[in-house]
């Protein structure tokens, strides 16, 4: 019969690592999203002048996770800075999604049309009003599905930091797994976990999604 | 009143209004017709300073359109546009629709915007369409949702650019009602406008663009009945 030694506070010890994950993967949306919608803004209202600014991004979008990880941390101790891999962990993905972040909205934002605009600005509305209460609202609708599958690949992302000495749900299941020595197990358990969190995720944003269509 | 004067307006090197001069008095409804190309979409969103023009100056009530310190967003609160194409704020109902420009611009309070948007869809014939998203309205009802949009700003000036041109045929007819009635009750209005009878109708004056200047211009009964310029009887024909 099936008999295996994972105990209840192995199970804990993962679940513990799944909150470190949810953690990592709230934070790093929270930077990601409020400095990628700054930055989607200045995109798609200064094309030319904020050039330099999309390459700076290409670069964070481009280079593997692992060697910003292993670089930022480096770079951490060399430099003497008193941070924790947590902070690490939350500042690198952070500015990762933030990458990916501001070109979700910048194409968002482009995608509504000027026609739009121009009816807004021709009712008297100054350019942040129009921003504020035509396009944003309409742009979060296109960029919405964007934004979501983002976090989606965040949380996966997020089991990278391991390399850098945080215990999330990737590196909690592998100190399970070197105890008690059912690789297949452990793992299969660690893949559900990570499918239920995504599955919540996407769930409340489906949710959103059909609300802003039931309009249309 | 609104004071063309000889104003040119460029895209790059395309010169598109190459001296227009026109005036519209207070009250008085204005109606341009003229071919594809010939400058009055242009010159319609020059005159609320959409687009910056190169040389000429207009003046509504006054107030230079494209001098350096005019507030633009102060000088649109009174000269309502409608667009050919309908422009209705998907994310909104009618009602939010036509209350957003009051409440944020005029600064109106909820209950002051609620009652001017009421009473302006009431107007266009809307009054039963009030919690409706427009992506369910049809084009005559979305084309009347913006007049009713404009109106409640309680603009002095209308301009109309071809309200009806992206409208399937049976549905012109309630927005040129609309827009008739609009004339009735004293509305100061440019139109530009392929509704050729339409015009001679409501019209106190009509000119006739062609090539980025006004060709011709007098009555209805003038321009469209009796042309005295070739051109203007070779376009008439071609669209009547
Ligand atoms: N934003 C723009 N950039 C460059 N060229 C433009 C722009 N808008 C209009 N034009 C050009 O200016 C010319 C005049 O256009 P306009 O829309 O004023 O004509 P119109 O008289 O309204 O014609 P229609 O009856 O087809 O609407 C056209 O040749 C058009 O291609
Ligand atoms: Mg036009």
């Amino acid at each position: 019969m099936f008999s295996t030694s994972l105990t209840a506070s192995d199970l804990l010890f993962m679940l513990q690592g799944a909150w470190v994950t949810l953690q990592l993967t709230a934070a790093a949306m929270l930077i990601g999203t409020l400095s990628g919608v700054l930055c989607g803004l200045l995109r798609a209202a200064l094309p030319r002048a904020s050039l330099p600014l999309a390459w700076v991004l290409d670069v964070f979008r481009s280079v593997p996770l692992l060697i910003q990880f292993v670089l930022f941390n480096s770079l951490k101790s060399i430099a003497g800075l008193d941070i924790s891999a947590f902070a690490v962990g939350c500042l690198v993905l952070g500015i990762y999604a933030a990458a990916f972040c501001s070109e979700i909205v910048r194409s968002g934002i482009q995608a509504v049309p000027a026609n739009l605009r121009r009816a807004a600005r021709s009712l008297g509305m100054s350019y942040w009003q129009d921003l504020r209460f035509v396009v944003l609202p309409l742009a979060t609708r296109v960029a919405f599905p964007g934004w979501l599958n983002l976090v989606l690949s965040v949380m996966k992302d997020t089991a990278l930091v391991m390399w850098i000495g945080i215990f999330e749900l990737l590196r909690t299941s592998q100190s399970v797994v070197t105890r008690i020595q059912e690789p297949l197990l452990v793992l299969c358990i660690a893949g559900l976990i990570y499918y239920l969190m995504s599955l919540m995720v996407a769930q409340l944003g489906n949710r959103l999604e059909k609300r802003w269509q039931e309009n249309d | 009143m609104i004071e063309i004067d000889k104003v040119h307006k460029s895209f790059g090197d395309l010169e598109v209004v190459k001296g227009v001069s026109l005036t519209v008095n207070k009250g008085e409804v204005v109606s341009i017709i003229g071919g594809s190309g010939s400058g009055k979409s242009t010159l319609l969103m020059c005159i609320n300073g959409l687009e910056p023009i190169q040389r000429g100056s207009i003046r509504v009530d006054g107030t230079e359109v494209h001098a350096p310190g005019t507030d633009l967003n102060k000088l649109r609160q009174k000269i309502g546009i409608v667009f050919q194409q309908w422009n209705a704020f998907p994310h909104l109902t009618v009602l939010e629709n036509v209350m957003l420009a009051p409440r944020k611009v005029l600064g109106l309070s909820k209950q002051d915007a609620e009652a001017m948007a009421v009473k302006q869809l009431t107007h266009v014939g809307l009054a039963d369409k009030l919690k409706v998203f427009p992506g369910k309205l049809s084009g005559g009802q979305q084309q009347r949702m913006a007049i009713a949009r404009a109106l409640a700003m309680s603009p002095d000036y209308m301009l109309f650019d071809e309200a009806t041109s992206a409208l399937d045929p049976q549905l012109v007819g309630e927005v040129l009602d609309t827009m008739r009635l609009l004339a009735e009750e004293g509305m100061t209005m440019i139109l530009v406008t392929h509704e050729i009878r339409f015009a001679r109708d409501v019209s106190d004056r009509v000119a006739f663009f062609r090539n980025g200047l006004v060709h011709e211009i007098g009555s209805p009964d003038q321009v469209i009945g009796n042309p005295q310029m070739a051109e203007t009887a070779d376009f008439l024909k071609s669209v009547l």
